[in-house]
């Protein structure tokens, strides 16, 4: 671990500013994922604003009937809420299914968010990485890929976002609520917060230096039943294989977006469509142009056979 | 003591204290976090300073040059440890590669250096600025492509499983031709790691030129002997500790480099050093499971009787190395007129293969027991009947060596019995909502080795005994047992016995190794106290021959003493170790059991889940029902693990174990072990030592993974050959869902 400073910043503006000004800088919140990484020098930020202080812990409704989840509300304490779980529950279930219950009580709803990779080559500091060093190569790329991406990525990058609690919040059509140094804000669809990897795998995301996420914003309920679909070796701690998020309606419409397949949680609006269909028909659209390696091709037909349990779910 | 003639009866048959239930005797102290670990000696060590292994980031190559600028200039730091100047280093005797690289690399994370400072955290960021300028070489990665080329070689693991290169008896070629019903088929298993909790953790200590290593250890001797080696100093000027030990699984059998570079760093930063490895380190490090590529013929004829059987294996190891011999088992498990197992050993440049939990068997059952299920299948027969049917009492090898003991055949019925065995139908037969359910069986085997294993005992004026020997307790319950054994020979109970192990100013143990310790060290610990027993006697004027030692008091006749009483006048102190005649040469000493696994695999997406598991085991005396269960149950879990998740991932480009770390080698969790069920059967072996038992932390792990993948098999109906069994390898061929 590198040496680094550290600040608490006891307001969003002043804390967004203080990363924005100091290269290097990041925010800290439940840093479940962040200390880990600075521990190997995956990550050497040179300067840390702890936002804990910053409150966002509260879960309040929206005027249009949707709900506003505070930045640091714990994953645990999302995933309990009473009408998270009534109202969306593929959210609670997806939480439920990442990571242990320790992890969960630290870890915040924000972080979550912006969780990196869990490719090996990037934990490797040995090996060649372009989203950890820029410019460096992808040793992924002609090695060990199982785990890895097979739709979205790029020459420079063949990496999967890990997490799962986004892979709900995409089928629920969630809002990223930022602030910046200035006091700007913006609300970005989730749909957009991620990026796909292109030629600059160190960028995960959209947000700028220094902006900082303070809430996520779910719009109204959406009614029909929850999935959180997840496929994994072992049955519990462990990264995704393939997740499918799912709310299927009473007339077999519905929404549906897969995890531990993509740069960020892989839905396509136009596959969707043909849920009624069923499951071959719509991975056929979601997953067209995906590029497998030999090691992680099974991730194509596990996608369809996994979303085939959702329906078949739906249907019982 | 020599042990050359069966046991007849001894104090150890009254059973009071061994074979009942008993809480581990330092459970109290391991709750409490008052047992310390190798990391957590404060009380010897009031002021250590932190060392930090920079591993090698190449897999194969030299190292041109090493700058330490920048490292040796940071905040904290005190010393740094290359081979360039840590004067000349042996190589220990049970090490197949140095432990400090330079200037060749041996493999990849091989260490480089270490980084001593201040504070841990001093020495981990100072590791990082350890400049190294490598000259890479090509290296050979690939088993397959190396085992083409590869000689047949015959091993041992030095803690268990030895095979001779090739090995034939009667006829294999002609039988097999000839056989009316037959199997040829090809399995693998992956190197995997021993993903111990505790990481390998040592502090060192000089005192002139003595040197004192608390450290995380299965074989003090070994540890401490070829320590002295790579010093290139006297053993007897090196004290060796390891008196608790948070799982080793044989990674800790030997010497790695946290103990050498530990003691080296004291030496050079003129203060006790402390050394653990990090977690991302340690897979590469040190050493693992070999991978190996097996293929298995049988012959039968119709009725089921085996007529030929051959098991070749291919396994890699860095130069210098040895085979996994996965064959050895294949040598007694079955009978069988025609027979032939072989073992080919291909150089490679992946970091060094060594002893694994139930080194051979582990992964020689797990082919071996798949091609039985197969090829009762092909005769349409039960496997448990194809197994009893096929039973041997003698060395199918050597008929006039018989078995001391085998309940093989009683372990399968009894357990086919306790699992509902007679419920298992046909391969896709049963399904459960999304689940397809399926049962599996396979046979437990291990072989038992005797080892010599010496212990000190001593009676205090206040009735305490206290017992002293080098063995180790790597969490499998060895304080207790030892306590146990001790207990019934001086009549005391449990509380009154004090034990101190770990601690090479002890008498010269057996070690935790090859499922050897329990039966070996307890045998040694009975030897001092019949030595004891006699100085009792003695002391009270009793003949020792009939003298009863019993609730505190020694009884002859109609004499009775309380055991104090010899001590009265000063503590009684006797030592003595078991050794061993040939009676393992005239009988075939082996443990046994079965394994029966029910799975559900899902239907949609092809993971599988265990169901239930139990293990049915007749392995001598079992001196401790409990800590005995524990480790079943452990080796059940590993058998699990072994099936479904464990692989050390190769990249074949840059020779590495690709997946380092917890979060992707992968071993169960609670989750993945719903329910699993242990039975013992009653068995004391009068040819295995005085103590008439035998192991079974290994034979717990042997065979579980092909029981898994039987199982597998019943629920799909698909054979999958190539461990672990993650769903890709069955996906395609399992039922249309969509």
């Amino acid at each position: 671990m590198k040496s680094f400073t550290y600040e608490r910043a006891k307001d969003p503006v002043a804390a967004a500013r203080a990363v924005a000004g100091h290269p290097g800088a990041k925010f800290i919140a439940g840093g479940t994922n962040l200390l880990d990484l600075m521990k190997i020098e995956v990550e050497t930020p040179t300067h840390l604003v702890d936002v804990q202080d910053l409150g966002f812990d509260r879960i309040e409704k929206t005027g249009d009937g949707g709900l506003r989840i505070g930045a640091l509300v714990t994953n645990t304490d999302l995933a309990a809420d009473d009408r998270v779980r009534r109202d969306y529950a593929v959210l609670t279930r997806a939480i439920v299914a990442g990571a242990s219950g320790q992890l969960r009580n630290k870890a915040s709803t924000a972080g979550n968010l912006l969780q990196r990779t869990r490719c090996p080559y990037f934990y490797d500091t040995n090996m060649a990485c372009n989203k950890r060093k820029p410019g460096s190569g992808c040793a992924a790329i002609g090695g060990y890929s199982r785990q890895l991406g097979v739709i979205g990525v790029s020459n420079s990058c063949i990496a999967t976002f890990p997490g799962d609690m986004a892979v709900a919040m995409r089928v629920l059509d969630a809002v990223v609520e930022t602030v910046d140094g200035t006091g700007q804000r913006r609300a970005i669809p989730i749909a957009d917060f991620h990026r796909l990897w292109g030629d600059h795998p160190e960028q995960d995301t959209v947000l700028k230096p220094g902006e900082l996420i303070t809430a996520v914003t779910l719009p109204r309920p959406l009614g029909g039943r929850h999935y959180y679909e997840k496929v994994r070796d072992r049955a519990s701690y462990a990264y995704a294989l393939v997740s499918v998020a799912a709310v299927i309606q009473p007339d077999g419409t519905g929404r549906v977006a897969f995890g531990g397949v993509a740069p960020r949680p892989w839905r396509v609006e136009a596959a969707e469509a043909l849920l009624p269909q069923g499951a071959a028909a719509v991975t056929a659209r979601a997953f067209a142009g995906a590029t497998p390696t030999k090691d992680n091709a099974f991730k194509l037909p596990l996608a369809t056979r996994a979303l085939a349990s959702v329906i078949a779910q739906s249907k019982a | 003591m020599k042990f050359e003639t069966p046991a007849g009866t001894n104090p150890i048959d009254r059973m009071t204290v061994v074979g009942k239930p008993t809480s581990r005797v330092d459970g109290p102290l391991k709750t409490t976090g008052l047992a310390p670990y190798a990391y957590e000696h404060h009380r010897e060590i009031a002021n250590p300073a932190y060392g930090h292994v920079v591993g090698a980031a190449i897999g194969q190559g030299t190292i041109r040059s090493i700058d330490l600028a920048e490292a040796k200039a940071a905040p904290g730091v005190l010393a740094i440890v290359t081979a360039a100047d840590a004067g000349k280093l042996g190589k220990g005797k049970y090490n197949t590669v140095k432990l400090l690289a330079g200037p060749q690399v041996d493999h990849y994370h091989q260490a480089v250096a270490l980084v001593v400072a201040e504070t841990f955290e001093q020495a981990r960021a100072a590791a990082a600025l350890v400049r190294v300028d490598y000259a890479r070489a090509k290296g050979r990665y690939d088993l397959a492509e190396a085992l083409k080329t590869a000689p047949l070689t015959g091993g041992s693991s030095d803690e268990g499983s030895a095979a001779p290169p090739i090995d034939r008896t009667g006829r294999f070629e002609r039988a097999f031709a000839a056989a009316p019903v037959k199997l040829d088929a090809e399995y693998t298993t992956p190197d995997q790691s021993h993903a111990m909790m505790e990481p390998f953790a040592s502090i060192a200590a000089w005192k002139g030129d003595e040197l004192s290593v608390w450290t995380s250890n299965q074989m003090i001797d070994w540890g401490r002997s070829d320590l002295a080696i790579t010093l290139n100093m006297p053993k007897d000027k090196i004290r060796f500790l390891s008196p608790y030990v948070g799982g080793g699984f044989g990674g800790k059998l030997f010497l790695r480099v946290d103990a050498v570079l530990a003691a080296l760093g004291a030496k050079a930063a003129k203060r006790p050093v402390k050394v653990a490895l990090t977690r991302p380190l340690i897979a590469n490090n040190t050493t693992h499971r070999p991978a190996t590529r097996q293929r298995i013929r049988i012959g039968a004829a119709k009725d089921g009787t085996i007529t030929a059987i051959a098991h070749e294996s291919g396994s890699g190891d860095q130069p210098g190395g040895s085979p996994e011999t996965a064959v050895n088992q294949t040598k007694l498990l079955y009978a069988g007129a025609n027979r032939m197992i072989s073992m080919r050993l291909a150089v490679l440049d992946l970091p060094e293969g060594n002893a694994m939990r139930a080194p051979g068997e582990a992964p020689g059952m797990m082919a071996l027991e798949i091609a039985m299920d197969e090829m009762a299948e092909k005769l349409a027969m039960d496997p448990v009947a194809f197994r009893v049917k096929n039973d041997t009492q003698v060395d199918p090898e050597d008929p006039k060596r018989r078995f001391s003991q085998r309940q093989l055949v009683r372990c399968l019925n009894e357990g086919a019995q306790r699992f509902g065995w007679s419920r298992r139908r046909a391969p896709g037969a049963v399904r459960d909502g999304r689940w397809l359910v399926g049962m599996g069986v396979a046979a437990a085997f291990r072989n038992h080795m005797n080892m010599p294993s010496g212990a000190r005992v001593r009676l205090s004026p206040a009735g305490v005994v206290t017992v002293e020997t080098d063995m180790t307790d790597i969490g499998t319950g060895s304080y207790t047992i030892l306590a146990q054994t001790a207990a019934e020979m001086m009549g005391v109970p449990v509380y009154s016995v004090v034990l101190k192990l770990g601690d090479s100013s002890f008498p010269v143990s057996a070690g935790s190794g090859g499922q050897f310790g329990a039966a070996n060290s307890t045998a040694g610990v009975y030897a001092a106290c019949v030595r004891l027993r006699a100085s009792v006697a003695q002391r009270l004027g009793f003949n020792s021959a009939d003298a009863v030692f019993e609730d505190g008091r020694v009884t002859s006749g109609n004499r009775s003493a309380d055991l104090r009483q010899a001590a009265a006048t000063g503590e009684l102190v006797a030592e003595d170790k078991i050794e061993f005649g040939d009676l393992d040469k005239t009988w075939q000493l082996s443990t046994f059991g079965a394994h029966f696994v029910e799975v559900g695999v899902d239907a949609y997406t092809g993971v599988t889940r265990v169901r239930r598991m139990l293990a049915v085991c007749a392995a001598g005396r079992i001196i401790n029902p409990v800590s005995a269960r524990s480790q079943v149950i452990g080796a059940m879990t590993m058998g699990v693990g072994g099936a479904l998740m464990e692989e050390l991932a190769v990249d074949k480009r840059f020779g590495l174990f690709v997946n380092h770390d917890l979060a992707l080698y992968e071993v169960p969790v609670h989750a993945d072990i719903p329910h699993q069920e242990v039975v013992f059967l009653d068995e004391a072996d009068d040819k295995a030592n005085p103590m008439k038992a035998k192991g079974v932390g290994e034979l717990g792990l042997c065979g579980v993974g092909a029981a898994v993948a039987n199982a597998i098999y019943n629920a799909t109906g698909v054979r999958v050959r190539d461990y672990p069994i993650t769903l890709e390898k069955h996906l395609d061929k399992l039922p249309a869902v969509a």
